[in-house]
């Protein structure tokens, strides 16, 4: 049954529908109603971009608009997660996570191993990331590399509206720490949702496009920005396999290597800056797994290796484009003299 | 003079199909087509399939170029006698690109035609295409939905009223199957038709929709016009227990398509996208429970628990047992030996899923029982 | 103070096992054979009992570094916290978390933390979730005047008191944040005095003294489960060793701690109460000494004796499902 709504309304729907199943599971998180003790309407804001918009009409007080203290409901979301609460706390933009990365990284990651496997803690912290909406250096950033690195914690990001309920609801009943990343440049994408709940399982890779000239294994935006390159590539015979992670902890090893293994070339696109990035972590997998399948080396395309820039013209150039992973394929192709 | 002249036209699988891309032409220019002979094989983003011809003449001309994508009722190719002139063929094709029109953006699709309808408590959803006659209603079989019969629906509903309906645990409808059961589910279905206030139909059903519909049938003869039976459960006990297990187990595509493309003669139709709008359709909130519980009441061990075989020469409304003879599902040995009140079409080089693989013939078949 | 005479027994072993857990620690330690850092609570024992006395299966402790003593009085098992120490199999996080990550969920101990502040903002959570279920549980940060200035612990303050938690915060002012003494690095003269900042009420309490803490602690308790409003209370304490086993201590005054053992010894001070009081005998306290003297020998012979956890235990339980 066709029904299109957008990221924005899936992840609220997917919200919506859990908290109406479990009552454990509570929304709190910087203006995630907004009008907190203020003279003016409740829920006034909804979110600072109106994810969260209707859940306190729903829910009262299983919503909770909090302090800017990141630290502390960060840290009170983990320890109420260990104590029968399914929290999903909202850091409201991933650039954040300094002040309460302590709280995400050295405990929640760590509880279940450091306590001998006795430790459960259900908590989902939703963020914002990505650049294009000219908020500059400490609000656009791709920070996901860093909480792929933590043994302990479990990183989505979606591309599209039905992965994106999906993937929330999968996070909500999960029992171990998950950080959903949510592109903000996707929030007004539409795409088909079904009404009911469902879930997708995490480590499960989506081949969005299937092709056999050439492997582009990448996540979250960056899956729209290779589906423009692979319409424009495919005019001229380039037949270009689109692989969108979906989750990069766990990660689907798997159908990247399948893909590789048919089409022995690889372009890795990703948004987050190029060092210790995805796109290092599936390169050097693939080439430590499947180094005999390939044809020609490997090539990433990211952003470099600079804060994210104002000026629109400069965070334009600083966002990897369609052009850019053409250019890429057709090196990998051997057709770029 | 154009009177012998046909269209080959790109056809409509589905209502939400509006375009299909040319895969490959398996004729030629001068190739003489039979009625229900293959001549392109089209990709769509839901399926890949062959369109089939349903007339008889000498392939005149291609006009669709393999790789293009056209819209649906666009021409493909044309048709006509040997005697046809080249020239009256210009003209036709000429005279059809002119007025072609691509059908508009607006055109209903899949989701504003279904309907849903009260059934003791639970929401089923169907499609009801074309008017007046006796109606069909198509039954689906296990772990599908009414989009089974993509290829058969618009072709049947050109002359009557026909009804898709989703069974519960299955595309749309409520997840709650009760106790799950042959007998469970054609009490259901049942009940749909007078929630509908369809006194009378005939019924088609495929592989557990079979046995539904027979079940149903039996029950009910008043309310059966005719009865057609397509890979059909219930006149045996035997059914690939693994291929059932395997199905409701599956989590992942790896595990999921090896059962997946038994169902089919020809694997190649199991595509990516038919993979993932299965496992999506299986990760909705309460269908794995669902099918487990029909599985286990249906199928109980690998073995069928309601077996009609001995019941079916009751029925004086007309039968009809349509299976292919590569059905690695429901064994064809099924469609031997059945009473002379059944005719038994047998399809060599098909499989489970003959309604889409030959849906030509089928319809025909089918147009053929119920005139 | 009216506790009764199993009451105070139970206060006095309490002490008594977080006692010689700590002097046997730092005899044992200093063989070499314990892996990484211990921080030793002996001269403390009169706050984590004080306040555990209190609390049932419905209340959540966190804990610091120095945290063996709230696991004791929380009722972690003694076998399991010194095996764990050890960094044995039979530990109480089968030896994968060590002296500053003991916990044990199931007794509401949530743990000791290697993070200065890391502890209220769980707290924060634990209070949150008692009121949200229902539990009518406390939850309890233990921590010392270095992390009564750390960040955490200010937001965690200020959260507790916006959204009325049923929490309690607990500084432990033993006047020495590792090397630096707390009247350099705290702004104020009691940490206690924050809480006004945080519309809460700051009490200040002896820490030697098990009955003033004891009192204060009631009170704190009562205020969190009936009235879910939390409390500052700082504990005016001394430890007996350094910030960890090998710190030569060479910041603190010399006969410092002897003097303090002499004068202010919170289980002397205990002895000397009741058994003036007429409430117990000498020779029952002596019976709990020689009792725990033998259950803290065979926890140590076991630990000893324990096997490390199998190689295989390095991949394990970092998800519940991956």
């Amino acid at each position: 049954m066709a029904r299109n709504i957008t990221y924005q309304q899936a992840i609220g729907e997917a919200l919506a529908q859990e908290m109406e199943r479990d009552e454990t599971v509570i929304v709190m998180g910087e203006d995630v109603a907004g009008g907190a003790g203020a003279p003016g309407e409740d829920d006034a804001w909804g979110g600072v971009l109106g994810v969260t918009k209707g859940l306190y009409g729903k829910f009262g007080d299983r919503v909770m608009d909090t302090p800017i203290t990141e630290s502390a409901f960060i840290g009170a979301a983990v320890g109420a997660a260990t104590a029968g609460l399914r929290p999903v706390a909202e850091l409201m933009f991933i650039d954040f996570m300094g002040v309460c990365f302590d709280q995400i990284f050295n405990q929640a990651a760590k509880f279940r191993y450091m306590f001998g496997g006795k430790a459960e803690t259900p908590v989902v912290i939703r963020t914002m990331y990505g650049a294009g909406f000219r908020a500059a250096a400490q609000h656009s950033q791709c920070l996901y590399p860093i909480f792929t690195h933590i043994p302990g914690l479990k990183v989505v990001t979606p591309s599209t509206p039905y992965d994106a309920k999906g993937l929330l609801i999968q996070a909500i009943r999960d029992n171990d720490p998950v950080i959903f990343c949510e592109h903000k440049a996707l929030y007004t994408i539409e795409g088909d949702v079904p009404e009911e709940a469902y879930t997708i399982p995490f480590g499960e890779a989506n081949v969005t496009r299937e092709g056999d000239d050439i492997s582009i294994v990448t996540l979250g935006r960056m899956v729209h920005v290779a589906e423009e390159a692979a319409t424009a590539l495919a005019k001229d015979g380039i037949n270009c396999e689109i692989v969108d992670l979906r989750t990069t902890s766990p990660m689907d090893t798997d159908t990247i290597i399948e893909s590789v293994e048919n089409t022995g070339r690889l372009v890795v696109l990703d948004e987050a800056n190029p060092r210790c990035s995805i796109a290092t972590d599936v390169s050097a997998m693939v080439c430590q797994e499947a180094f005999g399948a390939l044809k020609a080396p490997i090539r990433m395309v990211t952003a470099p290796h600079v804060p994210v820039p104002f000026a629109d013209n400069l965070e334009d150039s600083y966002i990897p484009d369609a052009a850019q992973v053409q250019q890429a394929v057709l090196t990998v192709m051997g057709k770029n003299g | 003079m154009s009177d012998s002249i046909r269209a080959i036209c790109m056809p409509k699988w589905g209502l939400s199909m509006k375009e299909g891309t040319v895969a490959a032409w398996l004729m030629d220019v001068g190739d003489e087509i039979s009625s229900g002979d293959e001549v392109m094989d089209v990709e769509t983003e839901k399926i890949s399939s062959a369109v089939e011809v349903s007339e008889s003449g000498i392939l005149r001309r291609l006009v669709a170029e393999e790789g293009q994508i056209l819209s649906v009722g666009a021409l493909l190719g044309v048709l006509a006698n040997a005697d046809v002139s080249d020239a009256d063929i210009d003209a036709f094709v000429t005279e059809f690109q002119a007025n072609y029109v691509p059908p508009a953006d607006d055109e209903e699709d899949e989701g504003a035609a279904t309907e849903t309808v009260e059934v003791g408590g639970r929401a089923i959803r169907y499609l009801l295409r074309g008017e007046g006659g006796v109606p069909v209603i198509l039954v689906h079989g296990f772990g599908g939905d009414l989009n089974n019969w993509l290829f058969n629906h618009e072709a049947l509903a050109a002359k009557r009223a026909v009804y898709a309906l989703d069974l519960p645990g299955h595309g749309v409808s409520a997840k709650d199957v009760g106790g799950g059961s042959v007998a469970d589910l054609a009490v259901i279905v049942h009940d749909f038709m007078a929630a509908l206030s369809i006194e009378t139909a005939h019924m088609v059903g495929h592989s557990l929709g079979g046995a539904i519909s027979l079940k149903l049938a039996l029950d009910h003869p008043d309310n059966v016009a005719s009865l057609t039976l397509i890979g059909s459960a219930g006149l045996g006990s035997e059914i690939d227990g693994d291929y059932l297990a395997g199905f409701v187990s599956a989590e992942r595509r790896k595990d999921l398509k090896p059962h997946v493309e038994k169902l089919f003669s020809d694997p190649a139709l199991v595509t990516r996208q038919l993979i993932n709008d299965l496992l999506a359709f299986k990760r909705i909130d309460g269908v794995q429970a669902s099918l487990e519980a029909i599985n286990a009441a249906f199928a109980p061990g690998g073995n069928q628990a309601l077996v009609l075989r001995d019941k079916i020469g009751d029925l004086t409304v007309p039968v009809m047992a349509i299976w292919g003879a590569g059905d690695q599902i429901v064994p064809a040995s099924h469609a031997e030996g059945l009473p002379d009140n059944v005719r038994v079409e047998m399809m060599a080089g098909q499989g489970h899923m003959v309604q889409m693989e030959a849906a030509s013939e089928v319809n025909r078949l089918i147009d053929e029982l119920i005139g | 103070m009216q506790l009764s005479k199993d009451e105070l027994l139970r206060a006095y072993r309490m002490m008594k096992t977080i006692r010689e857990f700590e002097e046997r620690l730092h005899v044992e330690f200093a063989t070499g054979e314990i892996p990484g850092f211990v921080h030793l609570y002996a001269g403390e024992e009169a706050s984590a009992t004080g306040f555990c006395m209190h609390l049932d299966e419905r209340d959540k402790i966190a804990s610091n570094h120095r945290g063996h003593g709230h696991s004791i009085g929380k009722g972690c098992d003694v076998d399991a916290m010194m095996a764990e120490i050890y960094g044995k199999a039979t530990g109480l996080c089968s030896g994968k978390g060590g002296s500053m990550h003991i916990a044990d969920l199931s007794k509401g101990m949530m743990g000791a933390n290697g993070i200065v502040g890391g502890g209220p903002p769980l707290v924060c959570g634990a209070g949150l979730a008692a009121k949200k279920l229902k539990t009518g549980g406390v939850a309890i940060a233990f921590f010392g005047d270095g992390a009564s200035n750390q960040g955490t612990t200010m937001e965690s303050l200020n959260l507790a008191s916006v959204w009325n938690l049923p929490c309690i915060f607990v500084v432990e002012n033993n006047g020495y944040a590792e090397a630096t003494s707390s009247k350099y690095s705290v702004s104020c003269d009691d940490a206690a005095d924050r809480a006004s900042a945080f519309n809460m009420p700051g009490v200040v309490v002896d820490g030697h003294d098990f009955f003033a803490v004891y009192e204060a602690a009631g009170e704190a308790v009562r205020r969190a489960r009936e009235d879910s409003a939390p409390t500052l209370i700082e504990v005016k304490i001394n430890r007996y060793y350094g910030h960890f086993e090998g710190d030569a201590q060479t910041y603190r005054g010399k006969d410092e701690v002897k003097n303090i053992r002499a004068t202010k010894d919170c289980l002397d001070k205990f002895r000397a109460k009741v058994t003036s009081a007429k409430l117990l005998e000498n020779s029952d306290l002596d019976a709990i000494d020689a009792d725990i003297a033998e259950i803290i020998d065979n926890a140590v012979d076991r630990a000893k004796a324990a096997p490390k956890p199998p190689v295989a235990e390095l991949l394990t339980d970092v998800y519940i499902s991956y």
